[in-house]
């Protein structure tokens, strides 16, 4: 298995949000502040591992009727487990997430990982893919809620950079979401058209 | 009774607090689904009737859960009810409407990972809705999403003439167009019924 090559489509060419386009809603919802985006980044991806190690071990037992309906209830069981350890250990974040972090049962990353890879794979692969894809998602919302936060706001992870008065407060208003992710992908898209990997 | 307190349910979800445009639930299938007129029509009434149903099914599974002391469960038991209620949606449409079961096609079971239904049960349990309430926060939530992709379907049928440069194409585009439009929905924040 060839790590180097995950990690390099998790963040790069595969990247979850940029190119895949899954899981706009968190992406587009918490990104307001640093500490969010890491927050989320981190569960995420803390969830995608753990499921997709799960999932691949079961692959052989799910039958394919339920197959859904099986991952489903995996996702919704690690993603309860996370939620409680957040609203005990790490109240501020949960409370500032809200109701996002329920809503990763329904995030389209985890959900899409298990079906196209882990139930295809061994534990071992799985649990990498899970990682780096989690990393390439973890760091999409780290630069746009870095973005945001900083012209929003003027502040960078609470630090403030320059006065409020010169920030740019749409920015951190839905308005800012849409429009931070579409330059992000129009950037990627032209990168890759450059690379000659040829974007749309 | 509160008619007021309904309305004014009602007028948030629609308008002042839009699903997609303010609160984000709901983003994949208004990407995916909002490049026909047609389909965008279909998925909107279809989202309205499973977020309605949806909202009054969770409502006695919350209460049973905390009787039961096992509201912890909540998100898992939510999914469940849902996948199930989309299931079963399916098959009546199958039996009953097989026209408009033909038109939804592969959209209706990925209504179930539609994050905007889990979104409406669970904002109903955090804004401890009663019944009623949630079945109106349920509707006139739907009735919000059918309002923002068939405003945003027919901006993007215009958009497909449009030459915008290469790397804005599709998907960016779309996504910029999304963000203005949130912009012309945060003309409603404040709006308010005046009793």
């Amino acid at each position: 298995m060839n790590f180097g090559k995950q990690l390099k489509e998790g963040i790069i060419t595969q990247n979850p949000v940029l190119v895949q386009l899954l899981g706009m809603c968190s992406t587009l919802a918490i990104t307001t502040s640093v500490a969010n985006g890491i927050g989320m980044g981190v569960s995420v991806t803390i969830i995608l591992t753990l499921s997709n190690i799960f999932i691949s071990l079961l692959r052989k037992i799910i039958p394919d009727q339920v197959r859904i309906a099986a991952y489903i209830v995996v996702i919704a069981g690690f993603v309860t487990m996370v939620d409680l350890i957040l609203q005990a250990y790490f109240e501020e974040l949960a409370a500032s997430l809200g109701v996002f972090i329920p809503l990763i049962v329904v995030n389209c990353i985890i959900l899409a990982r298990a079906e196209s890879f882990a139930s295809k794979h061994r534990p071992l692969a799985a649990a990498v893919d899970g990682i780096c894809q989690g990393l390439g998602y973890t760091l999409v919302l780290v630069v746009m809620s870095a973005i945001r936060e900083l012209l929003g706001a003027g502040t960078l992870n609470g630090v403030e950079v320059f006065p409020s008065e010169y920030a740019v407060q749409m920015l951190a208003l839905p308005v800012g979401g849409f429009l931070t992710l579409g330059f992000l992908i129009a950037l990627m898209q032209w990168a890759r058209s450059k690379t000659g990997q040829g974007g749309k | 009774m509160q008619w007021t307190t309904l309305f004014d349910i009602a007028l948030g979800a629609i308008l002042v607090n839009n699903f997609i445009l303010a609160q984000f639930l709901g983003i994949c299938p208004f990407m995916g689904v909002s490049k026909k007129m047609d389909t965008a029509v279909g998925m909107g009434f279809a989202v309205i009737f499973v977020m309605g149903l949806a909202s009054a099914l969770c409502y006695p599974v919350n209460l049973l859960l905390d009787s039961l002391g096992l509201s912890y469960m909540r998100t898992v038991a939510f999914i469940l009810v849902i996948a199930a209620l989309v299931q079963f949606v399916e098959m009546f449409l199958k039996k009953s409407m097989p026209a408009l079961y033909e038109a939804l096609g592969v959209y209706l079971p990925l209504i179930t990972t539609n994050c905007a239904v889990l979104g409406v049960v669970l904002l109903n349990v955090q804004n401890s809705h009663n019944f009623i309430e949630s079945v109106v926060y349920g509707i006139t939530g739907g009735a919000g999403f059918l309002l923002a992709i068939v405003l945003f379907a027919s901006i993007r049928e215009r958009l497909e003439f449009a030459a915008p440069p290469k790397a804005f194409r599709g998907f960016p585009i779309a996504l910029i167009t999304a963000g203005l439009m949130a912009l012309c929905f945060m003309g409603f924040q404040g709006l308010q019924i005046p009793w």
